[in-house]
Formats: structure tokens, C-alpha cells, sequence
């Protein structure tokens, strides 16, 4: 089975002029796949330097699809020219042809495939990564030596197993890796200024990735996370390209050559050792990004989860307690952390995206500088799949990008803090404003954090025009006073406890889950955002004659408004306890918390008019 | 004729020349559809000048029937270009039929490649011995094709000669075409037109073809490189017949345009490589001019004997060997003396309307040839017509290795803007959109049924509850009316464009309405008052760091040229700001006069704007003006202004409830199923407004006065005005816009009757005047409600008969005189009541205020 997954299709079939085998390779890939554990033998580009992976063979990548380029159109089998070999060969799943190419043979067949620019998904937790790292079989592969036999290749990595994933660099530490270690920089001291590998987050690392896809890529959407196993293609003949252009004889005035500018050629050929290419045999699309949950659909695997969903309700309280802790001990503020955690924007009504929960988070104690709100955001971030702080300071309001825009001289799309995979929880610090200047582009940022919260949309500009794409992002807002972007649900914090050093307090608390216990409460809010919700006739009754009896007492008391946050506090609610559909009790405990959370908030000056 | 590829090629000569290789990486990929298109081209070369190493020129009548051989034959270009092909040096002329062209010179068409091959096409027709393999798939007569293709040169252009003497077009709505008489031919107008002008370019739609001879035109598309030289041929010889004594500065030169459907850019694929094609998209970048060599000078070093060599897509073929003295590799080019033509890249992008969501745009590369070179520029939304064409990539030139990956692009025939100010069309709102058939019938349908008018507005941002009048007004305002010119009597454009304003408590969804709105309309623009200024509505003016050339850049109001402009928060913006909407909601037009530029741009925008009333909540005890602060002058210039309100009555709020819970649990596709799809109510609404423009009918018109004559009938009653031009205005352009629902070329009783009762809805909600209950047009249109006016002077009447009556005094104190004045009147007066009858009274230099003291003026 595992040399199967290795080994190299384009080897296989290229003597076929049928086009049938097209269809059986993905067809035997994804089989394969299904079968229980072989994913976790297919090496992963996410954890694996490069250099370590042997070309042509099959690697997989968890990605998120940054860019679309255009279309390429591909020789898809054609003859090669040395009359004594002439054989059909056939070009899908590769970048460079082998051999001379008879240009004119009857044969040639041209297809087409598009190429999309994959990064890993931004603001991965490292705790995630962990995960990833252990669960994988991390192959150091001594790929340079071409005449070693996968088999072996394999065994070795048995002995390996076991080790360490941090100590595998040592545990290969022999001249070998050493060798490798010092040629993989000079493949890429050739491109003088470092290439803009354009993640969408400052301080981002890993491999991105330029990924072919043979069919059906209309299905494929800007921002869609995956998980894509493919055939590595790092030849160096792709890099080349970039250097070589002007060199070409005089005599020969290819038009297509001279026309591009540089940049251009930069960004759609970067050297493949900073940017490998891949040929898609199979992909997943990631339903959620939690390691620690079969990445497929839940209905698949319904029945180990079974005991997870039971266990619910005291995972609920256990975590209640954790953030009750965090949160400086309030119990109210520390329930509506849990549902914001939890929310996620399961549909559109025209423009309306429903589920979304942005929570504002004021009354944070400035007291104690950043760091409360730096602690809290570790917090988070120990506990969701990905997560990224913005600190909102002037300066970074200013001049941070945001909204990923065009550059039409690279012909790209330059990417912004925006472009977040779905469900990351984006964790605006406005504790960091300080009074002063916005500039134009601090101000269109700013909208741009609007858009995001009240439309979960971002417009990315074309230039020309904007373009809307939606997005689905948890925006938690940390500030002092109520925040100056708008949110479904502002509390107020009502600290119980003072701790005199806030950093010892929150770092003890930190440390004292156990690994073992921060996964329960990884695992439970991943499933709780994606278990299945209804309302049944009765309660909508009840609901209905619940809200008439309300306006009927005063009618300014609750407004449509206040009904759908009510109504998406009560459907939080109810996931939060592992329940799919709303049950009076919830609805009640809904309307009990959110009369709390008023109560807190009025005396605080009312609205200035911002509707949410 | 693709099926004798097959047939082997080995017999003969197949290996004869081994560099082709190397040459042949730049040619076109091969496709399926064509067999062997790489180089078809080329073959008909043959038979007019036997190469002299061709082993056995007996064999070149066999040339046609087993095409494969003459493949591996001859592939080699430079073997075609070789001095012995060509007798002279311009062999281009040559092959152009010259019988009639009178010594015109042809003009090189980079456009299509290699243009000899067609003249060589030509001559081919002569060798009529050849034997008649070819045309077992042909009829009699068609015997001889051009090599790879299904076209007989000569049918082809006797095909089209009579197309052009022939076709008419009785119904032509294009702008081209409107000086022309419609009954007659329409190309041979056309080309007595060239006669006239002597711009030798003849623009052929590819539409008239196909409904001529469709056969023709799946030629033309199919095999555009070797139709449209025909094509030119065919056109030459026959306006060189008619117009024997004209002089133009070449031959005349054929431009198809609107091939096939036009074709999205999406939808480009290996299918279409070497075809003509048409397709939309926006320009986004375009190159400096290149100058691409078009034919090479050689100059040998030893005898001075000088070749020209034509550049054959992109490649010159040196000649190896001096014909004259036999000197190898002696020949050296001669830049100053070969021939360049002008060339430039543009980009170009998908528009945004044919992308599917989700996806970012494709572009594609397109060159421009010759005079077609800047006629487009960065921003332009155009139509292209042109050849697709597919080029590998060499990895390296020295190696043999290719990149298995093509480049593409479009070497362009025809430009079209299709935003470009027409010279007929009087707006640009016709944009080329086009509609199927089958999409005009629904519409239609749509359209003809009783309840439309219902069911758009209901389709209309279905997520919000109720406010049917409201989603009515902005269905209205989608539509817009009809565009009036009235220049001529002196006044200008009448707006067409419907302004709304929302006004209400918050949290009434009314952002949501607006956002509904920006979504649904393509050229629309959301802004918020709090964060706009007054030259992010406009326009500025910008120096370009590079080139220091001066840039208007324009902002919302001008971007949303005919389109809606949303602006939220509307109370929220600077006087400053709202003062340019003053001019762009009435005149539509916006003034510019900044950093030396002084220009007026067209804003025809409808505004749709929502504003919150200053106290948090609507205070129902206090007029529309007193709630929102807005100055009257603007509100009066919006035609429809609606409360949204919470009516607060049990039945609506059940059914609210209902209406809410019911969006979280009812799945997606339920949804979809109760309202009419977004799509259909775009597609509507952009036919309405492009094609239907209604006229007011007789009845129509009379209903109006009356309903007008009503209007101000209400308020004489009591002393006031209730209505105003501006209103009638308005209900014309609302009884237009329902007109236009209906698809209906005429206004009628019913339209009217509906675009009354709105105004009335409208202005019962925003024009009532809380004090007396009455509906109260001065409200919006000074300010103050009649009442209210009223009010004030009986005021001012009762302290000046006070003030008379204790004349011994002359200065009091401010509080005491308002305390008197209270205790003397019998309804209660507010200070600022007080304070406004004092400044009347100031005002009729009666008294004067210094501080809290009063003096009296005597």
C-alpha cells in the first residue's frame, strides 16, 4: 500500500494515448486515500522542509487558495522528436516535457488546467501545528540520492517513527542532511531581491505553493481552505525561466517573450525551491481546520463522536470555568466568550450573513499596559485552530494592507490581513488606539473592519472597480470603552478578583490546563460550531407570543433588532450545549443573559447612533 | 481533411529536414479540431515556386491529396523564405490582386499572422490539374481548398462579393449605420463611404454574415487566417471595380467584429485556439508602442547583394547562403533598412458582471497592431475581435526541453468600446448587454402578468419585513424614468432619476436596505455620510508622481453615473459634503473647479440615502425637519421621503416574529424557492432600462394635472401651499418608472394612479405636520410647517401689542418679559418661540437685544 502512494503516475501511463486512465488515477488516488490511515503517510509540504521531499513524488499540502492565475493551455500528449524513441507522451501532471517535442505530429494534443497560488492557511496556531507535526509521518527523505529504493526509504522511516518530531533533524544527522541543508539556500540566492511570497498575514512562514488543477476548477473558490495531495514538481528547468528570457538569439523575436515585464515573470515562475509546484490528484476541501477531528464531513465519523457529544455539557462548564478565570471572574462575560467562540455565519439572506456573533469585549483593564489583552489573545489562541491579533494602533491602521488589492503590473493579488480562511478568530486590540490622525488608507481599514463585522464581506479593490467576496471571520474586539466599530454584542467586563500582578495571574492560569485538557476544549468548540440547528413549531409559537408580550409591556424595550440578537444568542446557546434544536429553556436562559448584558451596558451612555 | 493526416508520411523526404525542431517550437499548437494546423499555412507555398530542394517537382500535383507528406516536407521556414521563393521582394504585392488596385500598395496585416500564405492561396487556384484526391470530400467545383482548411479561395470570395453587393439590413439599430440608407445595400455604402474618406478599413459584422450565408461564416470563424486575406481580396477587387479613381492609402482591409456570441473570457478554451473570436472585458494596462520587424533586410557582406526575408510569426529564417556569389554565412541584417510596424500589448479583464462569485477575474494578453495601436486606454470597457493564439514556451533556447505550457493571447482585429460615448446613442445605458431570446421571453412573461409590480417589490429584499410602500419606491427608483432633453427651450436635462430618502428609527434595517439595493445594481456605491467628504462624493485632482500629469479622480457621485449612490447616515454628513449634492440631485451634473481644471461631469445618480433622526428616536411630536436637521432645500429635492417606523401593533409584531425565526431554521433552499431569484430581478430591470422608455399618454397627462391641481387644491383651503412644480415632477417620473415595471412603451391612467398614491403614502408619513394632523408640503419644502408660520407671527404680533402698551420702560430684562408674555398668552410658548418672535421684532428695527437686556428703538 505505501509504495502505491509513492509512486510516480506520469511513469505508469505515459505510454497510453487512452484518455480513460485520466479518470482511473484520480479515482485509484482518492480510493486509496479513504482507506483508514493512509493520509497520514502522504508527507505534508506544511511540515516537511522541502529539500527533504522527493520531487515527482506524492505530497500533500493544507492550503488556502490565495490567488487564481489564468488558465494555461498545456500540451497534453505529444511525440518526441528523436525518431528512435519516438513515443506518445503525455504532459498532464507535469511541468517540463522530456525530450525534444515534435511540435507538428498528428498526436499532439493540447488541454488546459488552471493554476491556483496556495498558502498555508494564515494564522495557524502553533499548537496545531504541534499536532500536525506528531500526527504526521515526518519522512526526512535522502531524496538526492536517486538510485535508493522507496522501499527502503520507507523503512527507515519506521526506525524513525517514534522519535521526537523536534529531535528528527539529529536523529538524520549524518553528512547527508548536512549536504542538503547547505545546497537548498543556493537554489535560491540566483533571485537577488527575496520574492514576495504574499501571505496574507505579516511574520507568515511556510511553503506557498502554485498548484495545478486539472479538473473541475470552477468548483474552486478564492479563500477556500483544503488539503490537496499532488505531485510534487520542483525542476529546476521552472526557475530558469525567469533568468533567461533576454537571452534568447537575436533571430528569434518571440513576442510572447519580451512582452511581460519582469515582475510579472517574478510572481508566475518563481523558483520552484521558494515556490514547488503541484500537481492535484486529489483534494479535500477542510470542512473545519481542527487537527484533532476527522477532517471529512461529521456524518462520516457520527459515530466516534457520539461520545464526544455527551460528554458536552461538562466540557461546557469546564471551559466556563477556565474563561471565568481569564476573564478576571466574570461568569457573564466569560458565557458570551464561549458562544462568540462558537459562532459561525452558516448563511445568507441577500445581504444578510446569519450566525455571526462579533463580540466587543470592553471595560479591558488598561492599568496593566498590553498585557491583558495580549495574555487573553494567547488564551484564544491556545484553544482555536487559527487565530490573528491585530493590534489597532495609528500606526498600524495607517499602514498595514487590509484589503487585498490588484497589483496589475505583477498581475496579482496582493494580499491583506483580510484574506482569512473561515472561522479564524481575528482579535482586534483597540486598547493599542491612541488619539491622533487617521490617513486615508487608515480610514478605508477601518471601514474595511466594518464591512467585515456588520456584512462579513470584504471588497477587494480591483482598482478599477471593488469586488466583493464574503468572508467568515469571529471578530472579537478588546477595548476600554465601548469600541468605535460597531458589534452584535458588547459586554462590559465586571472584573470579580484585582490580581495585583495581572501577568503572574493570567500566565499561572494558562499554565494550568493540561494538554490533554485544552484538547477536550479544542474539540468541543470545533464541534459545537458545527452540529446542526432547528427550531421546532411550538417554540416558534412560543417564540412569537414571547415577543409580542413583550412589545405589549413596552414597546421600546425589544425591537426586531433586539429579536434576531436574541434569537442567535438562543441558537448559540444551544449548540454551546450540544443540543440541535431550541428548546424553551434555552430561549428563556437567552433572554436571561441578554437582559443581564443590557443592564450592564445602559448605564454606560446609550447608543450614539451606530446601528449595528 | 483532417483525416488524411494519418496517412503516413514516411515515403518520402520525411527527415530531409532536421531543423525543424527547433523552429517549429514557436508555432501555434497542434489541435485536435485541425489536425495539423502548425504549418498548413504554409504548404500551398509549394505549388507556386517549387523549391529547389524539392527532390521531384512532378510530385507537387500529388501535393494536395497527401498533405502529411508535404508536412514533414517543407516545415521549415527557411526553406519558405528563402530567396527562391520569392522572385521580388515584395511578394506580398504580388499575390494581391492588382488588376484593380491600380498600384494601391496592400498594407501588411501583422494582425493574422503570416499573410502570404493567402496570396499564395490564391495563386494556388491556377494549378487546376491538381488531381482531385482532395475533393472527394468536395463537391464538383470546390475541388481545391486551401491546405488544412475546408475553403475554396474562389467560392469564398465570390461568396462574399455577393454578400457585400447584396446584404440589407432593414432593422440596423447601430450607431454606424444610422446616416445610411437601410433599404439599400448596406457595404456598399459602406464602401462608397471609404471612397469618400479614404480610411481603407471596412468593418463587417460578423452577425450580418452568418444570417447571410451561414456557411461563410463558420469559415470565417474557423479559419479566420485564411478567410479574412480573401475576404480583403474579394472587397479590394470589388471596390477598385467601382471605385476605380479613388486613391487610398492601401487596400482596403476587412474587420470582422461580433463573431459568434461574444464569448466570455471564462469560456476560452483549447477549442478556440486559431478561431476568431469576440470577447468583452476592461482594459487594464496597455504597453509602450513596440515596433516588430516585419520584414528583414539582408545585406551580403561580401557582394552587397541584398535579400528581404519576412518575419513569419515572430521568426526571421536567415538565409544561410548568398544567392548571388554562393558566400555561406555572409549575410547580415541591416536594421535601418528593414521594415517595422507599430505594435503595443494590452491587458485586458474580465468585467466584473461576468465573473462568477467567488473567483477572481481572468485576464488575458492581446496585441494591437498598426492603427490599432492606442485606441484604448487603462479604465476602457471594450469589445475585442480577434485570432486566439497559443505559443509554447521555450525553457531555455539552447536546450531542446520546452516548457509544456503554452501562452496564450489574442492578436486583435476589431476593438469595440462599449462604454464610449456614441455619437447617437444619447446615453451610454445600453451597454451591450446582451440578452438571449429565451431570457427576453421570461421577462416578458414576467412582465405581462397583473401582478408584477407586486411581485418585484416583494422580491425585493425579501429578509426584510414589510414596508412594501418603501421596497415599492426603491423598485421605482431601480427603474428610474424617462430621460428628457429640454436643452433647446433653455433648460437643460429633466432629471429621470428618482431620489429616496429613508428616515427612522435605528435599527429599522434600513442599512440593510441599502446595502440590498448597492448589491443588486451594477453601477452602484455604498458610502456613509460619517465617513465621506465632499471629495470623496466628487472628484479631485491628483499629480501622477511619475509622470507629473494631472489626474481627476473621481469619487462615489460620478462612479455611480447612471447607477444609485447609497449613502448611510446621511444626517451624519458635514455641510460641506451635503452642499454638492445639491447640484447632483437636481441638475445632475457635478461642477468642478480646482487646481486649474474647471469641467463639469455628469452624475445622473439616483441618491438613496437613510438618515437617523437627531434623538436617537423618532420624536413623532416634531415635523421631518425638526427630527432629522436637514436643510429643506435638500430635502425637498428628494422625491419619495419615508418613515420606517415600528408601528407597534400585535398582529405585525407576530408576524415579524414569525418572519424572523423562520430565517433560522428555513434552509437555503426553501428560501430560494418562495421569491423571485436576484438574478431575474437584475436581468429586469437592466432590460427595462435599456430598452424601454415610456411616453406619457393623453390620459396619462390628464390625470396628472388633476392629480397635481388636487394637490395644491388640499392646501389652499387653509391658507397654504401643498404642492409644487417639483412635485408634479416627481409624479411624472414615478408614473414612468411604474410604466416601465410593466414594459409598457406608454404611461397610463394606472400608472399614474400608483405613482400618486406613493407620493401620498411618502408624504403622509414625512409631511405631516404634528401639530394640526394635516399633510403639510412646506414642511419639506421651507421648513416650517404653515401652522407653525402661523404660530410665530401671532406671536410676535401678541409681544410687540405688549411691548406698545408699556412704552415708559424702555429696557427690560430678558426673563421678565418672557414671564409676562407667558402669564398674558393663553397657550403655552416655549422660550424658543420667544426668542424667535424677539429677532422678528429686532429684525423690524423694533428693539434691539444686547445680552439679557432689551431696549426699545425709538
Amino acid at each position: 500500500m505505501r509504495c502505491i502512494v509513492f509512486c510516480i503516475p506520469s511513469g505508469a501511463s505515459q505510454n497510453s494515448s487512452d484518455s480513460g486512465w485520466e479518470a482511473k488515477v484520480t479515482e485509484f488516488f482518492r480510493q486509496r486515500l479513504m482507506e483508514k490511515d493512509a493520509h497520514t503517510w502522504v508527507p505534508s509540504l506544511n511540515d516537511v522542509p522541502l529539500h527533504y521531499l522527493k520531487p515527482n513524488s506524492l505530497v500533500k499540502f493544507r492550503c488556502l487558495i490565495q490567488d487564481m492565475f489564468d488558465p494555461e493551455f498545456y500540451m497534453g500528449a505529444y511525440d518526441t522528436v528523436d525518431p528512435s524513441t519516438k513515443v506518445l507522451r503525455c504532459g498532464k501532471y507535469k511541468d517540463v516535457t522530456e525530450c525534444g517535442v515534435d511540435l507538428d505530429s498528428a498526436n499532439m494534443v493540447t488541454s488546459e488546467r488552471q493554476t491556483f497560488y496556495c498558502v498555508p492557511i494564515p494564522g495557524e496556531s502553533p499548537w496545531k501545528c504541534m499536532v500536525f507535526y506528531a500526527g504526521a509521518r515526518v519522512v526526512p527523505s535522502t531524496s538526492y540520492v536517486p538510485s535508493r529504493q522507496k522501499r527502503s526509504y520507507e523503512d527507515d522511516d519506521e526506525d524513525d517513527m517514534d522519535t521526537q518530531p523536534q529531535a528528527q533533524g539529529h536523529a538524520q544527522g549524518n553528512g547527508d542532511s548536512k549536504r542538503q541543508e547547505t545546497e537548498a539556500p543556493s537554489g535560491q540566492k540566483a533571485s537577488s531581491p527575496p520574492l514576495d511570497l504574499n501571505f496574507p498575514l505579516p511574520g507568515e512562514k511556510g511553503p506557498a505553493c502554485l498548484v495545478k488543477v486539472y479538473a473541475d476548477w470552477d468548483s474552486f473558490k478564492l479563500n477556500d481552505t483544503m488539503e490537496v495531495y499532488g505531485i510534487l514538481s520542483v525542476s529546476p528547468a521552472l526557475s530558469a525561466l525567469s533568468d533567461q528570457s533576454d537571452t534568447s538569439s537575436s533571430l528569434i523575436l518571440d513576442p510572447a517573450e519580451c512582452m511581460e515585464t519582469a515582475e510579472e515573470l517574478r510572481v508566475h515562475s518563481p523558483p520552484a525551491s521558494l515556490v514547488p509546484r503541484l500537481h492535484l490528484i486529489h483534494t479535500q476541501r477542510l470542512a473545519h481546520n481542527n487537527p484533532l477531528l476527522p477532517p471529512a464531513a461529521l456524518e462520516d465519523s457520527a459515530a466516534s463522536l457520539a461520545s464526544t457529544l455527551g460528554e458536552m455539557v461538562s466540557v461546557r462548564a469546564e471551559l466556563l470555568a477556565y474563561f471565568t478565570q481569564l476573564l478576571l471572574g466574570d461568569v457573564l462575560a466569560a458565557e458570551y466568550l464561549l458562544l462568540h467562540l462558537i459562532s459561525n455565519v452558516y448563511a445568507r439572506r441577500d445581504v444578510i450573513p446569519l450566525g455571526k456573533f462579533t463580540l466587543n469585549l470592553s471595560g479591558c483593564p488598561a492599568t496593566a499596559g498590553p498585557a491583558y489583552t495580549e495574555q487573553l489573545y494567547c488564551a484564544l489562541q491556545q484553544l482555536v485552530p487559527s487565530a490573528y491579533r491585530l493590534s489597532m494602533t495609528l500606526q498600524n491602521m495607517n499602514q498595514l494592507r487590509l484589503v487585498p488589492r490588484k497589483d496589475y503590473v505583477a498581475n496579482r493579488l496582493l494580499s491583506g490581513a483580510l484574506q482569512l480562511a473561515a472561522n479564524t478568530s481575528l482579535y482586534l486590540d483597540e486598547t493599542q488606539l491612541e488619539q491622533g490622525q487617521l490617513d486615508p488608507a487608515g480610514v478605508r481599514n477601518i471601514t474595511a473592519l466594518g464591512n467585515v463585522i456588520s456584512w462579513q464581506k470584504v471588497d477587494y479593490d480591483f482598482n478599477y472597480h471593488q469586488m466583493e467576496f464574503p468572508s467568515n471571520i469571529n471578530v472579537l474586539i478588546a477595548s476600554e470603552g465601548r469600541s468605535l466599530l460597531p458589534s452584535d454584542c458588547h459586554v462590559h467586563l465586571q472584573p470579580q478578583v484585582t490580581p495585583p500582578n495581572m501577568e503572574a495571574y493570567l500566565g499561572s492560569a494558562l499554565t494550568a490546563q493540561s494538554s490533554s485538557q485544552l484538547n477536550k476544549f479544542r474539540l468541543y468548540l470545533t464541534m459545537a460550531r458545527t452540529l446542526d440547528y432547528s427550531i421546532s413549531e411550538e417554540v416558534t409559537k412560543a417564540v412569537e407570543d414571547d415577543f409580542v408580550d413583550m412589545r405589549k409591556d413596552d414597546p421600546q424595550s425589544i425591537s426586531a433588532d433586539d429579536l434576531h440578537s436574541l434569537l442567535g444568542v438562543a441558537r448559540l446557546l444551544c449548540l454551546s450545549l450540544g443540543q440541535s434544536a431550541l428548546s424553551t429553556d434555552a430561549w428563556s436562559r437567552a433572554k436571561h443573559i441578554e437582559t443581564l448584558r443590557k443592564s450592564r451596558s445602559e448605564p454606560q451612555g446609550c447608543l450614539n447612533g451606530n446601528e449595528p | 481533411m483532417s483525416s488524411p493526416m494519418s496517412t503516413p508520411g514516411g515515403k518520402r523526404g520525411r527527415p530531409s529536414n532536421p531543423s525543424t525542431r527547433n523552429e517549429a517550437a514557436t508555432s501555434p499548437p497542434a489541435q485536435r479540431r485541425r489536425g495539423q494546423p502548425s504549418s498548413n499555412g504554409d504548404l500551398p507555398l509549394m505549388p507556386t515556386s517549387p523549391p529547389t530542394d524539392m527532390p521531384d517537382p512532378l510530385q507537387d500535383t500529388s501535393l494536395f491529396s497527401s498533405p502529411p507528406h508535404l508536412h514533414h516536407f517543407l516545415p521549415s521556414e527557411v526553406d519558405m523564405s528563402s530567396p527562391l521563393m520569392y522572385g521580388t521582394p515584395s511578394s506580398r504585392v504580388d499575390g494581391t490582386p492588382r488588376s484593380g488596385a491600380r498600384g494601391t500598395p496592400a498594407r501588411q496585416r501583422p494582425d493574422l499572422g503570416s499573410v502570404r500564405k493567402s496570396k499564395q492561396v490564391d495563386l494556388q487556384s491556377e494549378p487546376s490539374a491538381a488531381d482531385g484526391a482532395a475533393a472527394a470530400e468536395q463537391p464538383a467545383g470546390q475541388r481545391l481548398v486551401i491546405w488544412g482548411t475546408d475553403v475554396n479561395v474562389a467560392t469564398c470570395k465570390e461568396k462574399f462579393q455577393r454578400f457585400l453587393q447584396r446584404f440589407i439590413d432593414p432593422s440596423s439599430k447601430e450607431d454606424e449605420n444610422s446616416c445610411l440608407d437601410l433599404n439599400e445595400p448596406l457595404y456598399m455604402q459602406k464602401l462608397e463611404e471609404i471612397s469618400i474618406v479614404g480610411d481603407p478599413v471596412l468593418n463587417i459584422n460578423c452577425g450580418h454574415v452568418s444570417s447571410f450565408d451561414a456557411e461563410l461564416y463558420r469559415q470565417l470563424v474557423c479559419y479566420p487566417q485564411e478567410v479574412i486575406p480573401t475576404f480583403d481580396m474579394a472587397v479590394n477587387e470589388l471596390f477598385f471595380e467601382r471605385f476605380p479613381d479613388s486613391i487610398l492609402e492601401h487596400q482596403i482591409q476587412v474587420r470582422p467584429y461580433n463573431a459568434l456570441k461574444t464569448r466570455n473570457m471564462r469560456s476560452l478554451n483549447p477549442e478556440d485556439i486559431d478561431q476568431l473570436i469576440t470577447i468583452s472585458g476592461m482594459v487594464i494596462r496597455t504597453s509602450q508602442l513596440i515596433p516588430e520587424m516585419q520584414e528583414a533586410f539582408f545585406q551580403c557582406a561580401v557582394c552587397a547583394f541584398s535579400a528581404r526575408v519576412e518575419v513569419d510569426r515572430g521568426r526571421i529564417a536567415e538565409p544561410a547562403v548568398c544567392r548571388n556569389c554562393n558566400t555561406t554565412h555572409s549575410l547580415a541584417l541591416i536594421h535601418n533598412r528593414s521594415m517595422f510596424s507599430d505594435k503595443q500589448m494590452v491587458k485586458i479583464q474580465e468585467s466584473p458582471e461576468d465573473m462568477p462569485a467567488g473567483q477572481t477575474p481572468h485576464t488575458t494578453v492581446v496585441y494591437a497592431h498598426n492603427d490599432l495601436v492606442d485606441k484604448v486606454q487603462p479604465g476602457d470597457r471594450i469589445n475585442i475581435t480577434g485570432i486566439y493564439r497559443a505559443v509554447p514556451m521555450r525553457v531555455n533556447p539552447r536546450q531542446s526541453n520546452v516548457k509544456s505550457v503554452y501562452k496564450t493571447h489574442i492578436d486583435v482585429i476589431h476593438f469595440r468600446k462599449t462604454d464610449e460615448k456614441r455619437l447617437h446613442g444619447q446615453d451610454d445605458e445600453n451597454e451591450q448587454r446582451l440578452f438571449t431570446e429565451a431570457r427576453v421571453q421570461t421577462l416578458r412573461e414576467l412582465a405581462a402578468k397583473p401582478d408584477v409590480y407586486d411581485r418585484l417589490s416583494s422580491a425585493l429584499a425579501p429578509s426584510i419585513y414589510e414596508h412594501e410602500d418603501i421596497k415599492k419606491g426603491i423598485l421605482l427608483q431601480l427603474f428610474g424614468g424617462t430621460r428628457k432633453d429640454f436643452s433647446q427651450t433653455g433648460r437643460g436635462n429633466f432629471r429621470a432619476e428618482v431620489n429616496i430618502l429613508l428616515c427612522g428609527d435605528p435599527g429599522t434595517s434600513k442599512s440593510q436596505l441599502l446595502q440590498y439595493v448597492f448589491n443588486l445594481v451594477p453601477r452602484g456605491q455604498y458610502t456613509s455620510g460619517k465617513g465621506s467628504s465632499a471629495v470623496g462624493l466628487t472628484a479631485y485632482i491628483m499629480k501622477d508622481p511619475e509622470t507629473r500629469q494631472t489626474v481627476l479622480q473621481t469619487g462615489a457621485l460620478v462612479l455611480s453615473d447612471n447607477g444609485i449612490c447609497c449613502i448611510d447616515e446621511f444626517d451624519k454628513m458635514s455641510d460641506s459634503t451635503r452642499s454638492v449634492l445639491h447640484e447632483v440631485m437636481e441638475q445632475q451634473t457635478l461642477s468642478i473647479a480646482k487646481a486649474g481644471i474647471i469641467c463639469q461631469l455628469n452624475a445622473r445618480t439616483s441618491i438613496l440615502a437613510a438618515a437617523n433622526p437627531v434623538e436617537s428616536q423618532w420624536n413623532p411630536k416634531k415635523t421631518t425637519i425638526e427630527n432629522i436637521q436637514l436643510p429643506h432645500t435638500l430635502l425637498s429635492r428628494f422625491d419619495l421621503i419615508f418613515l420606517m417606523l415600528d408601528p407597534q401593533d400585535e398582529a405585525y409584531d407576530r408576524k415579524l416574529a414569525h418572519h424572523l425565526v423562520s430565517l433560522y431554521y428555513q434552509s437555503e433552499e426553501q428560501l430560494e424557492e418562495e421569491n423571485l431569484d436576484m438574478a431575474v430581478l437584475k436581468d429586469f430591470i437592466a432590460y427595462a432600462r435599456s430598452y424601454i422608455q415610456p411616453k406619457l399618454s393623453e390620459e396619462a397627462g390628464q390625470a396628472l394635472i388633476e392629480a397635481y391641481v388636487e394637490m395644491r387644491k388640499v392646501g389652499s383651503g387653509r391658507g397654504m401651499v401643498s404642492a409644487y412644480p417639483r412635485q408634479l415632477e416627481s409624479l411624472i417620473r414615478l408614473a414612468e418608472a411604474h410604466a416601465k415595471v410593466r414594459f409598457s412603451d406608454k404611461v397610463e391612467t394606472i400608472d399614474v394612479e400608483e405613482a400618486k398614491r406613493l407620493h401620498r403614502e411618502a408624504l403622509k408619513q414625512s409631511a405631516t405636520d404634528p401639530r394640526t394632523g394635516f399633510v403639510d408640503i412646506s414642511i419639506l419644502t421651507t421648513g416650517m410647517s404653515a401652522t407653525a408660520r402661523k404660530r410665530k407671527e401671532e406671536i410676535t404680533a401678541a409681544l410687540k401689542k405688549m411691548l406698545q402698551s408699556r412704552t415708559k420702560t424702555p429696557v427690560m430684562k430678558f426673563q421678565q418679559l418672557f414671564d409676562d408674555l407667558r402669564g398674558q398668552s393663553e397657550t403655552a410658548i416655549t422660550k424658543d418661540q420667544f426668542e424667535e418672535a424677539l429677532k422678528a421684532l429686532c429684525d423690524e428695527d423694533y428693539l434691539t437685544i444686547s445680552g439679557k437686556t432689551i431696549r426699545l428703538a425709538t
